[in-house]
């Protein structure tokens, strides 16, 4: 059988001089169990998972890290600065965890609102250009917003991190228009990330022609994340497949597919 | 002289040995430095300095690592 892989003229996805072949990225929050993490993962065939950086428990005498579930040797680990609400915690956040990692990659986020969870565009461009002049791969979590993003491109951020809609929402894509119009715009790779709910949202998602797509509580809350998890790759990669051949032009009226000639009298 | 300090470890007080280094609490907690980063004071202690610095009274010190996330 000849799989879609090998029909699909497509380049790898290259982050700050580092290549993937896996446009899907998954996040390792809100499991049930350890377990159902590292199955649903591994049917993501995600190459890059993201964690986050906290206290360790010190009430507990075994330590229970995600290093010990995950291989860091089998993914690439992007840490990010979840739950910062200033540019100065985001980079106190981003400088730990180079130290606990593996790389010099961060997903920077700066939340705004508790109750949204949407980015703090100003905060974020602050502490992407002071990350960025230490050396950090800067994928900055933003807001649809084609300006911000474009100043995250010119503060040396090394991919920009539109939402779909906002954290945990599950609600979709929801302005498939403003996404595209930064992917046309910016140089550097464009990875839609949280809001997806379902396979549609990813499929969706990578028609507009983003280079990637990250996601967590489409997996971690789905009744099968392993499931949910294979089918989101299929999307993902159906999604892709479907940009690159390029769809038909919308019309208002019909147009037969069948012949008008040759009709009976 | 007593024998203990009290430092704030991860937002909570607790006493350590007097002269203590970074590692030898890290010993004390049963934690392996492989698997924490060490804030002290707000500056980032890297693991082969751990056991040259030295906590004294009302030191605050953040121990991290990475857990489950978005």
């Amino acid at each position: 059988m000849t799989t879609a892989v090998e029909l699909v003229q497509d380049a790898p996805l290259t982050i700050g001089g580092r290549t993937f072949q896996s446009r899907l990225m998954v996040g390792t929050g809100k499991y049930r169990d350890n377990d159902t993490m590292v199955r649903a993962i591994e049917a993501s065939g995600a190459e890059i998972v993201t964690v986050a950086v906290r206290r360790v428990n010190l009430d507990r005498t075994k330590q229970e890290g995600i290093l010990y579930h995950l291989d860091p040797k089998k993914y690439f680990l992007l840490a990010n600065t979840a739950g910062c609400f200033t540019a100065e915690d985001a980079v106190r956040y981003a400088r730990l965890a180079r130290e606990a990692g593996f790389n010099e990659f961060v997903k920077l986020e700066v939340i705004g609102d508790q109750e949204t969870l949407l980015p703090d565009v100003q905060g974020l461009l602050e502490a992407a250009r002071t990350l960025v002049r230490e050396g950090f791969k800067v994928l900055a979590y933003t807001n649809e917003d084609l300006v911000i993003a474009l100043r995250l491109e010119d503060a040396g951020c090394a991919a920009v991190m539109p939402l779909a809609s906002p954290i945990g929402s599950g609600l979709g894509l929801l302005n498939p228009f403003s996404v595209r119009t930064i992917k046309r715009r910016l140089q550097v790779p464009v990875i839609v990330d949280a809001g997806v709910g379902t396979a549609s949202d990813a499929c969706v998602t990578l028609e507009q022609g983003v280079d990637g797509i990250l996601m967590n509580t489409a997996l971690a809350a789905a009744r099968d994340p392993v499931a949910m998890a294979h089918a989101m790759r299929l999307a993902v990669e159906a999604g892709r497949a479907a940009f690159l051949a390029g769809r038909m032009p919308r019309r208002e009226v019909a147009l037969p597919s069948s012949p008008a000639e040759g009709m009976l009298d | 002289m007593t024998q203990t300090i009290d430092v704030v470890v991860n937002g909570e007080r607790r006493p350590v040995a007097r002269d203590a280094t970074l590692l030898e609490l890290l010993q004390s907690l049963e934690l392996d430095p492989r698997a924490v980063v060490v804030e002290h004071n707000r500056r980032i202690v890297r693991r082969p300095a751990l056991g040259d610095v030295r906590v004294v009274e009302g030191d605050a010190i953040e121990l991290v690592h990475f857990v489950g996330g978005g």
